[in-house]
């Protein structure tokens, strides 16, 4: 399908790619456009990888978009319209089970902190894919690293939001420890050390655009996909064990990563507040991944047991959808071409 | 402010760093401040930081393990 027969029409600065986005976003925009819950059944059924369709992972970017609020050409009346909360709950339970399938599960530790974290660290370790970082750190291009700053936009402009959803349902230790790093990802009281703001000095320092959705049309579904995940962990209560388990293989996949980041953008002569970011994120997360690992996870484990399942699920998930991302941008450069849609150039 | 008077904690994180939480003053060895970036930082037990005193999570690449002295799963 084509755009030009989609009616969606309105200022954002990207497009629908099928019918479904294009009917949640014109409800989205306040206008009443084909029956979205029917075509999102219809997508859902016709699709061969829901991580990977176009039009379904750019539908539910759309529905938590407007959760976030991230998007201000989105109607806020329709953020809790019945119709797209049922939109949303077909295309997340198909999501959901497809994450499922496709995420290895991780052998279960003991229900205590010192088990669960000492599990997470082997987990995280144990994740031996290609390495896009090494190769950042050693052979990036400038346009690839342009490339690796778009993608990460989708999340990094919105960086620590998908985990804070989780805030008030967890208590006491958990409950203390997230907000302790919550509080450091959005600067310890100090706007201008806001992580996410950090990034969008980064974009405009190495000439991109920083508002957010600018690079929308550009990123692939899986870019989309990894956001996405994260949102629907964050956004529901019956997968807080998911969200508290993404946080600490996320935190523990970052620091060392940032370094060899840090390193590339350093060899390609960046501006300095484009390096500032990512050696911002090899202190922080040393001290994050800590936290998560053993008195966010870890005590979430011992005071709800029954969530352990799912903390482990989170982590793993988390390792194995960035490793496709990770997967895709390698492949794509070891073709000699752009990780973006169209084969875009930021 | 009340959590001032709060005593500062350092927590040992088996196999990793050592968790500052609370008002410290850190100095280099002729004396002089070093900057904390953050409210809770984690300094290097490892001895292979990039950023000493801090910690860089490169303890986890090294294999990096401790013997914890008394108990370590949280209770």
């Amino acid at each position: 399908m084509t755009t030009s027969v989609l009616v969606a029409d309105t200022s954002l600065a990207f497009a629908a790619r099928g019918p479904l986005s294009d009917a949640v976003l014109s409800r989205l925009t306040g206008r009443d456009g084909a029956d979205a819950t029917a075509l999102a059944a219809d997508a859902v059924a016709a699709a061969s990888d829901i991580v990977r369709d176009d039009d379904i992972q750019l539908a539910l970017f759309l529905l938590y978009s407007s959760a976030y609020g991230s998007l201000p050409e989105l109607d806020a009346e329709r953020e809790w319209d019945p119709a797209l909360l049922t939109t949303r709950r077909v295309l997340e339970d198909a999501f959901e089970r497809a994450v499922r399938e496709n995420v290895p599960m991780p052998e279960l530790p003991e229900p205590t902190v010192d088990a669960v974290g000492r599990a997470l660290f082997d987990l995280a370790a144990a994740d031996t894919g290609p390495s896009l970082s090494r190769y950042f750190a050693k052979k990036a291009t400038r346009e690839q690293a342009e490339e690796m700053l778009v993608q990460r936009s989708v999340y990094t402009l919105r960086e620590a939001d998908p985990h804070s959803w989780a805030i008030p349902r967890l208590a006491g230790r958990p409950k203390a420890a997230l907000v302790e790093i919550q509080a450091d990802e959005y600067g310890g009281g100090r706007p201008d050390r806001v992580h996410a703001v950090l990034f969008a000095n980064a974009m405009r320092a190495a000439g991109l655009d920083a508002t957010y959705g600018a690079y929308i049309d550009d990123v692939p579904a899986l870019t989309l996909a990894s956001f996405n995940m994260m949102s629907m962990f964050g956004l529901n209560r019956r997968l807080l064990g998911a969200i508290v388990g993404h946080l600490a293989a996320f935190e523990m996949t970052s620091s060392i990563p940032c370094k060899l980041y840090a390193d590339g953008l350093r060899r390609l002569d960046f501006d300095h507040d484009v390096v500032e970011y990512f050696d911002e994120h090899i202190e922080a997360d040393a001290v994050h991944e800590q936290i998560a690992a053993r008195d966010l996870a870890g005590g979430l484990a011992e005071d709800r047991p029954e969530l352990l399942a799912d903390i482990m699920f989170g982590a793993a998930a988390c390792l194995t959808v960035d490793g496709w991302s990770g997967a895709h941008m390698l492949d794509a450069w070891a073709a000699g071409e752009s990780s973006l849609r169209g084969g875009a150039t930021p | 402010m009340s959590a001032s008077r709060q005593p500062t904690t350092i927590t040992p994180y088996p196999d990793g760093p050592l968790l500052v939480r609370g008002e410290v003053e850190l100095r280099t060895p002729d004396g002089e401040l070093i900057r904390l970036h953050r409210r809770t930082v984690a300094l290097c037990r490892c001895g292979i930081s990039a950023i000493k005193p801090f910690c860089d999570g490169t303890h986890k690449a090294a294999g990096f393990r401790t013997d914890e002295e008394g108990h370590d799963d949280g209770h």
